[in-house]
């Protein structure tokens, strides 16, 4: 039943989500046409104008498209010579973005897994505060910037790591890492931050607990009482930020591809607009947005799953 | 911590937020006193004195951002330009200052759109709940269920992509899109602590006292939800002047030859390997102010001891 409820409002929100989309043509200050194919001839326009039902109602435009959406037929890049359809790339570039927010988030736990566990044992060392003071600069550094200048120095200066352009993981998985790995540490810089600072804050929280009093009591290690039984609660935290740091995450992949020209799906919005290409645009708006509403609902399944609470609260 | 989550899937939860994560300072349990402090101070002097140069830059012994001198082009510091030149000669400086008078009408121009028409909303969800609300929040939810940058990106996109646009038009609608992007998460603040503080005793005897319902939400309730809202607009006005660096990227940020801090680096990016200043100077500026606008934010809701739970 409750699975049921939820993917009900997933469904909601995706048709919402599309219709959001769809309206974007209709923002358009101007005439579509005009934005499309400034150099078009008049022949040329009004077929375009014809393919995208400029004549009709906003509801047979929006019922169109989204059948059209459905079927995976997203649309064209509209040119004077000719339409490629936007579906052919979205599938080389998506693998892109999702590799890359995949890594980024991996990176960022690795980090902040260890660091935010010895911070809240070690409550008010210097390492402590030498890590929050560090946390809170790195939620202020704006990721461009960072990746401008990590691409600079660590790149240009220093040669250690390729700075623009990328290499499929099938192609060479060595070569695919020397491109991914400055967008992926300049993505995982603010994640590292938010997680670091939230396991501090949940552990500490944890740590005067009975149960570890108990661990402690029977003797065990102190690696062992941190990783094993006070982590485990801060898990079921972690996964609900990392979940609702999709978002943000998203936005900083977008960004981070154009400044280090990673073919993903954020170099494909940054060329669309730059050719005012607005119904490719719009598709692609519509798959990052039902991207993210994906990525929720698993989050939020999984952690049904994963919480005896929730998981025993519903069956009774 | 962890028991609180909200099971429905596409209404993010809303005790938890990674914006928001940042209003748990770093130092909260080193201080939580009354005081600023010397790092409050500064912070504020930092805002302030920058908020009044970018105000007096027209009457500012500065040459004009866009006058070119050709002999300081992608210099470093020199003698007369202490900030050095850009890919063109122009006053870095200058260009700082003017670009703060954009990125700081960006930041606080957007957050205060936000502010009003999320304000509003909240507070009046929260006071009535009801029909309103469950008209108003799945609204404001849908705009939740589309990533932040990527809803700025689509608005300002399409609202600048038509023709005739220039360049007041063009900041007009940076300022639209990120404001309406901050609508619904300053309206969930607002509406949280406004739900809260609508149960306390003294709301209930003022309405015992015969207290209209305008007058309870205004002088009994505005009042304590205040200090949440400003925790978090103040975070929103740094993530709105990064943001709209992020879209000066993409090619539809405030338009040039105005400069916006925003502007300044992403047109910098080709200058990179032979004048690193232009992005650097400029980035050290952005990366000080949002981190004084995120010290400030943290310390208003120490201050004021805005729980967590309630953001």
């Amino acid at each position: 039943m409750v699975i049921l409820k939820k993917l009900g409002q997933l469904a909601v929100t995706v048709i919402l989500v599309t219709l959001f989309a769809s309206l974007l043509l209709e923002l358009l200050p101007g005439d579509p046409v005009e934005v499309l194919i400034p150099s078009g001839s008049d022949e040329q326009r009004a077929d375009l104008r014809e393919e995208l039902q400029l004549d009709q109602s906003f509801a047979v435009r929006y019922s169109t498209w989204l059948g059209n959406f459905a079927q995976g037929d997203l649309g064209n890049y509209y040119t004077v010579s000719s339409d490629r359809p936007v579906s052919d790339r979205l599938w080389d570039s998506l693998p892109v973005s999702l590799l890359l927010m995949f890594y980024a988030q991996v990176l960022a736990l690795l980090i902040a897994i260890p660091v935010g566990v010895i911070t809240a044992y070690r409550k008010g060392t210097w390492f402590d505060r030498m890590s929050n003071t560090s946390a809170f600069a790195m939620l202020a550094i704006p990721n461009f910037a960072l990746g401008f200048v990590l691409q600079y120095y660590l790149g240009v200066k220093l040669g250690w790591f390729k700075t623009s352009g990328y290499a499929a993981p099938s192609d060479s998985f060595v070569e695919h890492m020397q491109f991914m790995i400055l967008p992926t540490i300049t993505l995982a810089v603010g994640q590292v931050a938010i997680y670091m600072r939230l396991l501090r804050t949940d552990m500490i929280a944890t740590l005067q607990q009975d149960f570890i009093l108990m661990a402690k009591a029977k003797g065990l290690k102190s690696k062992r009482i941190l990783f094993r039984h006070a982590l485990r609660p801060s898990s079921l935290t972690l996964l609900t930020v990392a979940g609702l740091n999709v978002g943000t995450l998203i936005g900083g992949a977008l960004i981070v591809e154009v400044v280090f020209a990673l073919p993903g799906m954020g170099l494909m919005l940054f060329e669309a607009i730059g050719k005012r290409q607005i119904v490719a645009f719009q598709s692609m708006v519509a798959v990052i947005a039902i991207l993210y509403i994906l990525v929720n609902f698993a989050v939020d399944l999984l952690y049904t799953v994963l919480d005896p609470r929730i998981r025993h609260a519903h069956k009774s | 911590m962890h028991t609180s989550r909200d099971t429905s899937i596409t209404q993010l939860d809303p005790n938890i937020l990674p914006t928001i994560e940042a209003i748990e300072a770093p130092s909260s349990g080193r201080h939580g006193g009354d005081k600023l402090g010397t790092a409050g101070w500064i912070s504020i002097g930092w805002i302030g004195g920058l908020a009044l140069l970018a105000v007096l830059a027209p009457v500012l012994p500065i040459p004009d951002p866009n006058e070119s001198f050709p002999e300081i082009a992608r210099m470093g510091p020199t003698s007369g330009h202490i900030l050095g030149g850009d890919a063109i000669g122009r006053d870095m400086l200058s260009r700082i200052i003017w670009g703060a008078r954009a990125s700081f009408i960006v930041g606080f121009g957007a957050v205060a759109f936000g502010l009003v028409l999320g304000g509003i909303l909240g507070l009046i969800t929260g006071f009535f709940r009801g029909r309103v609300d469950s008209i108003i929040t799945p609204l404001m939810n849908v705009l939740l269920a589309i990533p932040q940058f990527v809803l700025a990106l689509s608005l300002v996109t399409v609202l600048a992509s038509g023709e005739g646009v220039d360049a007041t038009r063009r900041l007009a609608v940076v300022v639209l899109g990120l404001g309406v992007v901050s609508i619904p998460l300053l309206g969930r603040i607002t509406r949280a602590n406004t739900l809260a503080w609508s149960e306390r005793e003294f709301v209930l005897a003022s309405r015992a006292m015969g207290a209209k319902n305008w007058r309870i939400m205004m002088r009994e309730v505005l009042p304590n939800v205040v200090p949440a809202m400003l925790s978090i607009a103040l975070l929103g006005v740094g993530i709105a002047i990064v943001a709209e660096g992020g879209l000066s990227l993409f090619g539809v940020g405030v338009q040039l030859p105005t400069p916006s801090w925003g502007n300044m680096i992403a047109e910098g990016r080709d200058q990179m390997r032979r004048a690193p200043h232009i992005v650097i100077f400029t980035s050290i500026v952005l990366f000080l102010t949002v981190m004084a606008l995120n010290y400030l934010g943290d310390a208003v809701s120490r201050r004021f001891g805005v729980r967590e739970s309630v953001l």
